[in-house]
């Protein structure tokens, strides 16, 4: 009897709870909404040592405090949201914990495809952002299947960065520029109509008769798919980029709440929401200019 | 031509005009001068400057004529350990025109507040060691173009370099910059680097379209292309550490506003309420006592 009161009283705090926010949100919503927020989820493995969990258990957490954020970003009407699940630089980790992590995600990431998952319920499109031949084959295929079970979805877009540095995605985008490139001259040449375009040198500054400019390097970029973010929220109070998103951060607001990211919340992103607020119309000159 | 008087208001501008708004308004450039403890004043005609001669005769062998010799390193204050000092400290120096706008005074008055900010921050990370230090400041704010005044850091053995886009400078100064940059280049006690006009996105692209050159000329393949020859094609290649370990921005503006983006990978943000011409050893310390704190795992194990 204790045990469905107890959950009944659960039950009408979480209703509570959930009106809160929605007031909340529809104040929030009278000035601009960020359309696309970014997440570096830091601090998993530091509350794992601080509540005595068994290695491995925070990040489990850390994927509950995703799916509610997610939720909370969904409901304010974000329409882009991108983590950082996992870096090139996380490979240097112990091969255990990689081999942990690797498994939680395939297991994840098979989970969001199922009928129940968020995925569906807000009609999201995922995409997986990174150098995805660095990942074990289980792990890509669950990537690749995911992504194609998404297509669809179109009221929202969540991008989950796994293999993924900002450096290896410009290298990847210049690579991609050059081959393209050099094949069109090539087929050009081929047909007869290049008129030696191989033998171009004309003034290298004027923007056109660059081999490549900044519109290729932007179109092979992995994060092509989504705009530029709004909002880059880094959890643990570590103020640093660690390689995500540099390129695209150029004009973002930088939040970085002291909070470890299992223990993020609804008022964090608030938070965030307002600073960006405050200064929308300034970024948003910034970025015309 | 009449040489020009030493007024205050006369401000050294990309536009050939006056910045300051009680200045009167002149077609040919004019020189912003100041006065530093082992400088003279200079003057300079209303025909095309030619800086390269006065400047000539004010420095000897990099250093200008009867200035002191560099002293060693001061000991740090409380709290900071020389292990755990940044090598590389970059400066987004924001907020010259607010602070001058809060207390009533010209825009003008917040350039110069913002130099000698800028020179208590040039002293102490000589006097701490730091190796390399790197300040950027809006395409808007023409105070930090290079300027005759910059003479004084070379009493204290600085190796001064320019990046970004110097095209639009006048042709004398341009001149005058790799004159600095040449007498300078082996000074050794603090490499100061000045970004004016600098895009961190263009330096990534400019790096990009040389490496696509070497492809077009068959130099190397597209799969050859990598961070490390990237890294070498950047603007901040001239600076041995090119990569800031502590990236400071006063005005409590939370964003990098375009300024170093590959370059700030793995480098600690540290985001100041005050303007840069409050920013002072106080504000100084407690960023790099902030910097000791911060644990950098570069991605992999904790140590």
């Amino acid at each position: 009897m204790d045990k469905g009161s107890s959950s009944h009283e659960t039950q009408r705090f979480g209703s509570f709870g959930s009106f809160l926010r929605r007031c909340i949100i529809s104040i929030l919503s009278t000035a601009p909404i960020p359309n696309h927020i970014a997440f570096i989820m830091d601090g998993n493995r530091r509350y794992c040592k601080r509540k005595n969990l068994m290695e491995g258990a925070g990040h489990r957490v850390g994927f509950l405090a995703l799916m509610a954020m997610l939720r909370y970003c969904y409901e304010l009407g974000v329409k882009c949201v991108t983590v950082y699940a996992f870096s090139i630089d996380n490979f240097k980790r112990r091969p255990e914990e990689v081999q942990s992590l690797m498994e939680l995600m395939q297991e994840k990431i098979e989970g969001l495809i199922k009928e129940e998952s968020i995925v569906n319920h807000y009609g999201i499109r995922v995409y997986f952002i990174g150098n995805l031949k660095l990942l074990s084959k289980p792990v890509r295929l669950a990537a690749e299947k995911a992504m194609v079970a998404t297509a669809s979805n179109s009221r929202a877009v969540l991008s989950i960065c796994i293999a993924y540095t900002s450096t290896d995605e410009i290298v990847h985008a210049v690579q991609e520029s050059c081959q393209e490139k050099w094949d069109e001259i090539r087929e050009l040449n081929a047909s007869g109509a290049g008129y030696g375009l191989i033998e171009l040198d004309g003034n290298r500054r004027e923007e056109g008769e660059h081999y490549i400019g900044v519109t290729d390097i932007e179109k092979h970029m992995y994060m092509a798919v989504v705009p530029d973010p709004d909002i880059i929220i880094r959890a643990s109070g570590e103020t640093r980029l660690s390689n995500f998103l540099l390129w695209q951060s150029a004009y973002c607001l930088l939040y970085s709440p002291s909070v470890l990211w299992p223990e993020i919340g609804f008022q964090h992103l608030v938070w965030a929401v307002l600073e960006f607020q405050r200064n929308y119309f300034y970024l948003k000159e910034k970025k015309k200019a | 031509m009449p040489a020009l008087s030493l007024h205050p208001s006369y401000v050294f501008s990309l536009r050939s005009e006056p910045l300051l708004p009680d200045a009167p308004s002149r077609l040919l450039p004019s020189v912003f001068i100041f006065f530093t403890r082992t400088s003279r004043p200079l003057r300079v005609s209303t025909r095309e400057p030619d800086f390269t001669e006065e400047y000539r005769n004010g420095v000897v062998n990099g250093r200008v004529a009867g200035a002191g010799t560099p002293g060693r390193e001061d000991p740090l204050p409380e709290g900071l350990r020389r292990e755990s000092m940044p090598r590389h400290v970059a400066v987004i120096m924001d907020g010259n025109r607010r602070w001058a706008r809060a207390r009533g005074m010209p825009v003008g008055s917040g350039y110069e507040a913002g130099l000698r900010s800028l020179r208590r921050v040039v002293e102490l990370c000589c006097r701490w060691g730091i190796r390399v230090l790197t300040v950027f400041a809006f395409s808007s704010d023409n105070w930090v173009r290079p300027k005759v005044g910059f003479l004084f850091l070379f009493v204290r053995d600085i190796r001064v370099s320019l990046i970004g886009d110097s095209t639009k400078l006048p042709k004398a100064l341009q001149e005058l910059i790799e004159s600095v940059e040449e007498t300078t280049k082996n000074n050794s006690r603090l490499h100061l680097v000045v970004a004016v006009s600098y895009s961190g996105q263009y330096d990534i692209v400019q790096a990009c379209q040389s490496i696509a050159l070497k492809v077009k000329d068959g130099h190397i393949e597209p799969e050859d292309i990598n961070e490390s020859l990237i890294e070498k094609e950047l603007q901040t290649n001239i600076a041995r550490l090119s990569h800031p370990d502590l990236l400071i921005r006063t005005s409590g503006e939370l964003r990098l506003s375009n300024f170093f983006l590959w370059q700030l990978a793995y480098t600690e943000l540290f985001f100041v309420e005050s303007h840069w011409p409050d920013f002072g050893e106080p504000d100084f310390i407690e960023a790099l006592r902030c910097f000791r704190q911060r644990h950098r795992r570069y991605g992999g194990q904790d140590p």
